[in-house]
């Protein structure tokens, strides 16, 4: 009895116990780190996740008014998490993407029936996302989500991992997820520093509705401050089709001034850029802007540690690439960690981690210098570049293996899939 | 319990204990650090335990795709070094003996269990002593070793008796080919550097048939093999029955009657 009692002293001394044990933790409870959740919960994993807000909260539509587009291989991953029942109804999907340039008669037309019947992917607005995934949460039998609550340190060795909330709390695991977004802090904790630069623009949102439907086309203008997209969404009932969300790129100087007008001189600015191919405009909910900057991390793992979704890579939103990335970073990660499970290995171990930095790292520098490279060479008005680009879009759209690889790229299927971007069950 | 516990409590206090522990910790850390001197093995792992797993579970009729496919049978893994293979099988629900002829091998795989919180009887024995008592198993894991014992036919004839009547083998090892000469003792050691010089005797390596006829004197038979072939180009290891040149699985039973 004596010696039961000095082991358990031990032990706690040691630090050998947790308040709460799982296979994963994964801190941020965003789209990203949500997503994980649930796919890895519905696989037999026990899994925490752990954010600092109450999800509750993220379900009102003030909270997060943004749409995002999802490509058509990334939409397969939200189908493997069952979340398709609930956004399939809720989404539009994107049928033509028309790319042009701001001053020049050339454009580019993407038309999705020239590689298939399916659409290049769709638009969802975030609300809808977070009610889908709020649901599989509290849905998911090996799922506890720890929330609202703050996390004061991050122990990583090699034997096991853990979390030491603010109240005190200890939550072990074999494995420590980060995904809580660019200003991540677990990724301070984990040693992994990033590189970045900031392009001195800023990314203006905000939803329109406009008198023509959009016909499910996507219009990406190429102006001189930066590339103004416009997304069909789905509307209210009966006007499902004239609404659409905007990504204003404009720099830093200007921004705040814009963002500073009335409702009617913004959408009078606004009107300027968007052009009246769609007829009258009006400005649905508020506004928000984003400085845009890129940041990659160094590494995506660390012992007992992995990163997904932004705090990975934090990028520019000119290709809509983000959530995507993300949720990539999602499939490829669920697909390690259940091959792993399925071998018995220990899933922080760096035997597995290996296999998830190496089925990022491509993916990610690849993606994040396509992106780049867009973005210069279009926020400029220099005559030469300008003439090149013109150029450049005429000629994309004169040759059509060239045009299908974009389109194919703007799917999200280019590249060496992981297994639930092909459809395929983990 | 308290027998268990009684060394552990009381060997606390010494520093030589600790030094002990520190440095089985860092030979632990060794054999568990992926890019380390045992890389190789940790990349042969993922081909080598499906396939355990697999033809294990076919044969005793369980589905190899449920959680702890092996729950129920007793395995025992001969010369565990770290433990690379048994802590998997313990996950995968085997009940695992583990057993080397190294007493500090012993010593770091029970260190390294005991913190991944399983359950693995370790021991410093030899296939044959182990034999003298009688315990059978229903599956024996010969992995990677017959091509490093002094005299085959014992090991052979000590781990053939291991397997229960009904139960099953698995053996990898590297056959003795012109192939092998140049790829696994020539290339692993000298020129890629992923083995020290001399962890191979080419001599000693065993060819599938001398195997097979080895394991038939001692009433196990031989019923699948397949090669385990390495592809450079993304690092990894797949199975090909076509090619047993280098490094080779077999799957081996021992009839019930």
């Amino acid at each position: 009895m004596t010696r039961n009692r000095q082991m358990t002293t031990d032990r706690a001394t040691d630090g050998g116990t947790a308040d709460v044990l799982a296979d994963v933790a994964i801190v941020g409870g965003g789209l990203v780190g949500g997503t994980l959740a649930v796919l890895l919960a519905n696989a037999g994993f026990s899994v925490i996740l752990v954010d600092r807000a109450d999800p509750a909260a993220g379900l009102d539509a003030g909270f997060d008014g943004r749409a995002s587009a999802i490509a058509l291989a990334t939409h397969r991953v939200l189908v493997a998490a069952g979340l398709w029942d609930h956004l399939g109804p809720r989404s539009s999907p994107i049928r033509d993407i028309r790319v042009a340039d701001a001053g020049s008669l050339l454009f580019l037309h993407y038309d999705h029936s020239l590689v298939g019947d399916a659409p290049f992917g769709y638009m969802i607005e975030n609300r809808h996302l977070r009610r889908a995934l709020y649901d599989a949460q509290r849905a998911a039998r090996n799922l506890t989500v720890v929330a609202p609550a703050g996390i004061a340190a991050m122990d990583l060795d090699s034997a096991d991992a853990r979390l030491t909330l603010a109240d005190g709390r200890t939550l072990g695991a074999r494995l420590i997820v980060g995904a809580d977004g660019r200003t991540s802090r677990t990724r301070t904790w984990a040693g992994i520093r990033t590189t970045g630069w900031d392009y001195g623009q800023t990314g203006i949102v905000c939803t329109v509705d406009h008198e023509r439907p959009h016909g499910f086309v996507a219009h990406e203008h190429f102006l001189a401050a930066g590339p103004f997209a416009i997304l069909p969404t789905k509307g209210e009932t009966g006007r499902e089709q004239h609404q659409s969300s905007l990504v204003w790129t404009e720099r830093d100087a200007l921004a705040p001034a814009l963002m500073a007008l009335s409702d009617d001189d913004f959408l009078a600015e606004l009107a300027l850029r968007f052009g009246d191919f769609l007829g009258s405009l009006a400005l649905v909910g508020p506004r928000w802007s984003y400085p845009l900057s890129l940041l990659v991390a160094e590494r995506a793992t660390a012992p007992r540690f992995a990163l997904a979704g932004d705090a990975l890579h934090g990028m520019h939103p000119i290709a809509g690439q983000g959530l995507n990335m993300g949720l990539r970073d999602v499939a490829v990660l669920a697909e390690v960690l259940a091959d792993a499970k399925g071998l018995g290995l220990d899933l922080g171990s760096p035997a597995v981690l290996e296999d998830y930095e190496r089925g990022r790292r491509f993916d990610n520098s690849l993606m994040l210098g396509m992106t780049d490279a867009l973005n210069r060479l279009f926020s400029n008005a220099v005559p030469p570049l300008r003439l090149a680009r013109d150029l450049g879009l005429g000629t994309v759209n004169a040759l059509p293996e060239l045009k299908k690889l974009f389109m194919r790229h703007a799917m999200g299927e280019v590249g060496n899939l992981p297994r639930l971007m092909r459809g395929e069950t983990l | 319990m308290t027998a268990q516990t009684a060394p552990k409590t009381s060997s606390r206090p010494t520093t030589a204990d600790d030094g002990e522990v520190a440095r089985f910790q860092a030979i632990a850390d060794e054999w568990w650090d992926a890019k380390g001197k045992f890389r190789p093995l940790h990349r042969i792992n993922p081909v080598r335990i499906a396939y355990i797993r697999d033809r294990v579970a076919a044969h005793f009729g369980l589905d190899a795709g449920k959680t702890a496919p092996l729950s129920g049978l007793t395995l025992l893994d001969i010369g565990c070094g770290g433990g690379l293979l048994a802590e998997p099988v313990t996950r995968l629900g085997a009940k695992v003996t583990a057993i080397d002829a190294g007493e500090k091998n012993v010593a770091v795989a029970k260190l390294h269990a005991d913190q991944m919180g399983l359950d693995i009887d370790y021991r410093h024995v030899l296939p044959e002593n182990l034999a003298g008592l009688g315990q059978t198993y229903d599956v024996v894991l010969n992995m990677e070793v017959v091509e490093h014992v002094a005299d085959l036919d014992t090991f052979l004839a000590a781990s053939a008796g291991l397997v229960r009547p009904g139960g099953c083998m698995v053996v990898t090892t590297l056959n003795r080919t012109i192939k092998s000469l140049a790829l696994a003792k020539i290339g692993a050691e000298y020129i890629l550097r992923w083995l020290p010089v001399g962890t191979h005797d080419w001599r000693k390596f065993v060819r599938p048939s001398e195997l097979a006829e080895g394991l038939a004197a001692h009433g196990v038979r031989l019923t699948d093999l397949e090669g385990m072939v390495f592809n450079p180009l993304n690092d990894t290891w797949r199975l090909d029955a076509r090619d047993l040149a280098v490094n080779y699985l077999a799957f081996c039973v021992k009839d019930a009657h």
